[in-house]
């Protein structure tokens, strides 16, 4: 969803401020959905997954006064696109100590799209251990679902066309956060 | 990163860096439960080996079984070879059936690259070792080594080998995995030093990227990691010096010289070890010697070496195996 040319009009729907009003908002949720997060574990998919689980679980942090274990998912190995592109370097995957059977699974991603790469995190999961359940939050759905995955908690719902782009800028990677709307310079890939 | 993994020479430092950055992601996955990707399903790698080895074989062996590829093992010795098959005519029965990839090893030095570039066939080809030419995974599997004890596993990231000494010890003549780890190790910017008795260090070396030294004392203080090469026997067909025992003297690493190595300093060896004659038991079995570490390590480098040939593109593989072309 990101590294696709942009056009120079691309315009911010998201600024840091919101960013950080929707993370406590998303935090707030998943204590109210689990019961006081006792078994949540985040983990956030590379790149920017995994620092907005990092955010997250500072939040839950503050709200719940314990220490959420959060890690970070790389899913490169089980996607279902790998033949159509060059092989690609891998990012880390990084499960907190105590594991993630019977714990409650929180996935962190920066944008929901097509759904594939929740489907190839799942998979991925399965190879890591058994979860009690297994949620998803994202800070934006685009729509254009090509599976039957669907978010839990969600950032902000941004209904956009496929020649539009959505980028997702945060201050660890980028120097600042925002949620960028723009228009595809070249052929939209997303549809295949 | 290119189509095959004939030589280390081949190799930028870019490609290099790469292969041991995915190498240290997959050594995760042993740590696992399950320790089994599926990113080459229904790929089809053979193991062509034409010439005896352990470890490398099983080696290979697991790092396609954990990326789930399907593996068809294939020794001379029980084969059309030793009815006097051509390696042409084994290339196309390989090729005929549908395979991937082929992992090679020969006794003649430039058998993969034949392979390779011959048009034979059209999978992709992985140097296990052809004659006293090049072991390329070898060389990825010590300077992973290397990298995770001189730098460290998480520091090393994207590092190379900058400025770190490595000696290399003994049959030099005779070693693949010196020639290839020379190369290799220039590449990643690290100083290397061959030392060896003179007979056995090959014509030519003046070429190659590295300092020779014909006196084993005088270098290990000066040396980061120290690689003792086995006396290849079996490739010897002269008398190259008086007797084991003066070359054990001369060029054997013992407890004695190992204090003479910086304290960080490893020792390191490809296997098969001979104890007693390159190296004591003593130090094979010290805390230093990173031998059983490099086994580990090496399912690690060709798990990245076969993921980065092989999981990509299907172009990168083949675009015309659909079509019958030959």
């Amino acid at each position: 969803m990101d590294a696709i040319q942009q056009s120079d009009a691309a315009r911010p729907v998201l600024e840091g401020p919101d960013i950080a009003r929707v993370l406590t908002r998303i935090a707030h949720e998943i204590v109210e959905r689990a019961k006081g997060a006792d078994d949540v574990v985040l983990l956030g998919i590379p790149t920017r997954g995994v620092f907005l689980a990092r955010r997250l679980a500072d939040k839950l942090q503050q709200i719940t006064g314990r220490t959420i274990p959060v890690g970070s998912l790389d899913i490169t190995m089980y996607r279902d696109d790998l033949r159509m592109r060059p092989a690609r370097a891998l990012a880390r995957t990084e499960i907190p100590g105590d594991g993630i059977d019977g714990r409650l699974v929180v996935l962190v991603d920066d944008v929901l799209f097509s759904g594939r790469t929740i489907r190839a995190a799942l998979d991925a999961l399965g190879d890591l251990g058994r979860p009690r359940a297994v949620q998803l939050a994202v800070l934006v759905d685009r729509g254009h679902r090509e599976l039957p995955i669907r978010a839990d908690y969600v950032g902000k719902n941004l209904p956009t066309s496929l020649r539009e782009t959505v980028k997702v800028q945060l201050a660890e990677e980028d120097g600042r956060d925002a949620v960028l709307l723009g228009v595809r310079a070249t052929a939209p890939a997303g549809e295949q | 990163m290119m189509r095959h993994l004939i030589s280390a020479a081949d190799l930028t430092r870019d490609d290099a860096v790469l292969i041991l950055d995915t190498a240290e992601e997959m050594a995760r996955v042993a740590d696992r439960p399950i320790k089994k990707l599926p990113t080459l399903r229904g790929r089809t790698v053979v193991n062509l080996f034409f010439e005896d080895s352990t470890r490398t074989r099983i080696s290979f062996e697991a790092a396609e079984k954990r990326l789930s590829a399907d593996v068809i093992n294939f020794s001379a010795k029980g084969s059309s070879v030793s009815k006097g098959e051509s390696l042409k005519d084994t290339a196309q029965t390989l090729e005929a059936m549908g395979v991937d990839a082929v992992v090679i090893r020969h006794g003649a030095s430039g058998a993969p690259y034949r392979l390779a570039t011959s048009g034979w066939i059209d999978a992709v080809v992985i140097n296990a070792g052809d004659g006293t030419h090049q072991h390329p995974t070898q060389a990825l599997l010590d300077a992973f080594t290397m990298r995770r004890r001189l730098v460290g596993r998480d520091a090393g990231l994207g590092q190379d080998l900058a400025g770190k000494r490595i000696t290399i010890v003994g049959d030099v003549l005779h070693s693949r995995v010196a020639r290839s780890n020379v190369d290799l190790l220039h590449t990643l910017g690290a100083e290397v030093t061959l030392v060896a008795p003179p007979t056995l260090v090959p014509v030519g070396v003046g070429t190659w990227p590295c300092e020779v030294s014909y006196d084993l004392d005088s270098t290990l203080p000066k040396s980061d990691a120290v690689m003792m090469l086995r006396v290849q026997r079996e490739r010897m067909n002269a008398a190259f010096f008086p007797t084991e025992r003066e070359y054990s003297r001369r060029y054997g690493l013992d407890g004695e010289r190992m204090a003479k190595m910086p304290e960080h300093a490893v020792v390191m060896h490809p296997g098969p070890m001979v104890r007693g004659m390159e190296i004591t038991a003593e130090v094979a079995d010290s805390g230093r010697c990173t031998v059983v570490e490099q086994v580990a390590n090496g399912v690690s480098i060709r798990m990245a070496v076969l993921y980065l040939l092989l999981g990509g593109n299907e172009s990168a593989v083949s675009q015309t195996r659909t079509e019958e072309s030959k």
